[in-house]
């Protein structure tokens, strides 16, 4: 029994894996290679053109959600850093609210959120409007429907995933350690590049982790703020699946994006990933 | 039945909502519908015109079972605080009782849901629904999900409905659908940044660069697409396409569409994000009801007239309870409580003379509320703008395919 008793643990979790994540797969790598359409149904002929096809043909936004998704997540570490560092070292007894404060927008709805941003934002709206009769920005000015509306719409709702990470990391950092650097020698700034930034690098990779792969399959963003010149790949996926009933296209989009991301992360993991980051931190 | 609350005030909130539900039911969709989806296999199977005798034999097993659930949009029914008058009185007359669901955000996502279940012969929860005419109403009389009506059952229908209304070009005979409701697709404006618009041309006018708003749906994009080149979308070849794609690129291509919106564009119209744009009639009505200053209309070049029809899934349980309302809401004096709420064009044209009775009982608000009803050209369409309005063009599989593939690019690039 005792033998057993780590299998059987981790037989919930795999039973889990096993029927909502590598069944799906299967499935859907099975209809990816099917042909026909919804009328006359969908036969298997292990048709992988369709990959080809579709990569070539939604090369934009494939390239396009990329660059969000990158963009996005350089500017998300930008604001999430400084955050989850003031609130580790300089939160003192309040460090929970302020984590509380972080989660709170979670506590409404996400696409409830990203839409309160229209209002926020109209040509006509109560930002724009004043702005616009003080005449410092363009009557023409207008922030949604813009490459920077999206991006900002993608940072707002995936910040907290950066900065929970980043917090749990430095704050494992023991205060005593940064101490000893200073007593020798080590400047301030020294101090954080050679001692607390290494030390954080696990955080600031699991929250690139866990923002940009959602950041670039997300079309909720797009298809709210976004106009004609912002569709992302995520929108092509929904508008095949459930407009043109094209499953076939929809599942070898949906592949060839996990498949890239994946590439993509694996890179990254290799280039910054935690071995290397460990090495820094044990430096 | 007049409303204790003002009905363009609750549209509005109930609008800023649907959309959440709709993007909601999306990410669902994307997830569980695809899971189940992809688990039964995909099926689909084109099935032939039913035979007379098996639509008899069909009806003739069928008993009534003094329940129905009823699958509808946001906001398209009368309402009394959290009651139905309407359902009610049919409750009353018939003992029946509705489950009344505002389970349809668009037709998209809904046959999206609903198909895996038809294919799969099962109940998707509902007796009775309401799809607009266009590719999945099509795609649902294709393949056989829908139950074929007996009209001997719909004797109201039969007396009370327009000729307009009978016999469509997307159902001939209405085999499987009587409508619901029928609305417009026009222009609208807003007369503070745009002079009077005719011409469906202004949507490409220079001067509102960036402040035109397109729908998304590529049958009504295409059909203004068409409009604009003079073309009647019903006529209309794969060369006409192509040349209504190219006209509807240019313009997007010159930076004067700001979206391709889905419901969300009355919002965009009313906040100032955009000042002309494709707009749907009782969405203007209700806006201009509740006091903004918005303009409607249908460009000489032509505009679209769509139906939104009750049918009967295949797998409903209650399909003789579903068809006893489709015929109960036939008749005028409960086509008017329903026009008088629902403010879109209503099957049933004797409405207006008692819609008038009614004003001529009412006072104050509700007196010049239901009079502007009456005489609003967006629930009673004139001749002239009833000569200019089209259908969307009824495609087979292959032509959606070769559609799609014209249109999708314009709105999605």
């Amino acid at each position: 029994m005792r033998r057993l008793a780590p299998y059987l643990l981790i037989l919930p979790g795999g039973l889990w894996l096993a029927i909502f994540l590598v069944v799906p797969m299967v499935f859907m790598a099975s209809v990816s290679t099917q042909e026909g359409d919804v009328v006359n149904g969908f036969v298997q002929t292990f048709n992988f053109s369709v990959y080809g096809d579709a990569l070539v043909q939604y090369r934009t936004q494939f390239l396009r959600s990329a660059g969000y998704g990158l963009v996005a997540t350089v500017v998300s570490v930008a604001l999430a850093y400084p955050m989850a560092y003031w609130i580790a070292f300089k939160g003192g007894p309040r460090k929970s609210t302020y984590l509380l404060l972080v989660l709170l927008p979670f506590f409404v709805s996400f696409v409830l959120r990203t839409v309160s941003w229209k209002f926020l934002l109209a040509d006509d709206g109560m930002l724009l409007s004043p702005l616009k009769s003080m005449g410092l920005v363009p009557g023409d000015f207008h922030v949604l429907q813009t490459t920077v509306a999206v991006i900002g719409g993608l940072v707002y709702n995936y910040l907290p995933f950066m900065i929970l990470p980043i917090y749990v990391a430095l704050e494992r950092v023991d205060p005593r350690v940064v101490e000893a650097a200073q007593d020798l020698y080590a400047a301030r700034r020294e101090a954080f590049t050679k001692v607390v930034l290494p030390l954080s690098l696990p955080g600031v990779f699991a929250g690139v982790l866990m923002t940009f792969v959602p950041m670039t399959a997300d079309y909720v963003n797009a298809g709210i703020l976004g106009g004609p010149e912002n569709t992302m790949i995520g929108n092509i996926i929904q508008t095949e699946y459930l407009v043109n009933n094209d499953y076939p296209t929809a599942a070898a989009l949906s592949f060839t994006l996990m498949a890239a991301m994946l590439v993509g992360i694996f890179a990254y993991a290799r280039a910054l990933g935690t071995e290397n980051v460990l090495e820094a931190a044990a430096r | 039945m007049h409303h204790s609350h003002d009905p363009a005030f609750l549209r509005g909130m109930t609008q800023s909502r649907s959309i959440t539900r709709r993007d909601a039911f999306r990410l669902a969709g994307l997830s569980a519908a695809g899971l189940a989806l992809a688990g039964c296999g995909v099926q689909g199977k084109k099935v032939e015109p039913p035979k007379v005798d098996a639509v008899a034999d069909f009806w003739a097993s069928q008993k009534k079972n003094d329940l129905l659930r009823f699958a509808n949009w946001p906001l398209y029914i009368d309402k009394d605080g959290k009651r139905y008058p309407s359902l009610e009185m049919f409750t009353a007359d018939t003992g029946i009782k509705v489950t009344y669901q505002e389970a349809i955000q668009d037709n998209t996502t809904f046959f999206g849901k609903m198909q895996p279940l038809l294919a799969a012969d099962n109940d998707i929860g509902y007796d009775l629904m309401v799809l607009t005419n266009g590719l999945q109403l099509s795609k649902a009389i294709a393949l056989g999900y829908l139950v074929p009506l007996d009209h001997s059952k719909l004797p109201n229908f039969a007396a009370n409905a327009a000729q307009k209304v009978k016999n469509p070009t997307w159902d001939p005979n209405n085999t499987h659908t009587i409508p619901w409701t029928v609305g417009l697709t026009g222009i609208a404006y807003n007369p503070k940044y745009v002079d009077g618009v005719t011409s469906i041309q202004d949507l490409w006018n220079p001067k509102y660069k960036g402040k035109v708003g397109m729908m998304l749906d590529t049958q009504e994009v295409a059909n203004f697409g068409l409009f604009s080149l003079g073309i009647d979308p019903d006529k209309s070849t794969e060369a006409d396409w192509r040349k209504a794609g190219e006209k509807l690129k240019e313009q997007r291509d010159a930076g004067l569409v700001r979206k391709y919106y889905e419901n969300d564009y009355v919002d965009a119209l009313v906040r100032g994000d955009v000042w002309i744009t494709m707009a749907w009639s009782g969405d203007i009505f209700q806006q201009v009801a509740e006091g903004k200053d918005l303009k409607f209309v249908v460009p000489e070049e032509g505009g679209t007239i769509w139906t939104d029809n009750m049918c009967i899934p295949k797998t409903a349980q209650n399909p003789l309870d579903a068809l006893m309302l489709m015929d109960y809401v036939y008749q005028p004096k409960i086509a008017t409580m329903l026009v008088e709420y629902i403010n879109y064009i209503t099957p049933v044209p004797a409405t207006k003379d008692l819609i008038l009775a009614d004003a001529a009982k009412a006072k104050g608000d509700d007196k010049a509320s239901l009079e502007q009803i009456a005489k609003s050209p967006l629930i009673f369409p004139s001749e002239t703008d009833m000569a200019k309005l089209r259908s969307y063009q009824t495609l087979t599989t292959a032509e959606e395919k070769v559609f799609e593939s014209i249109f999708q690019p314009v709105t999605q690039g």
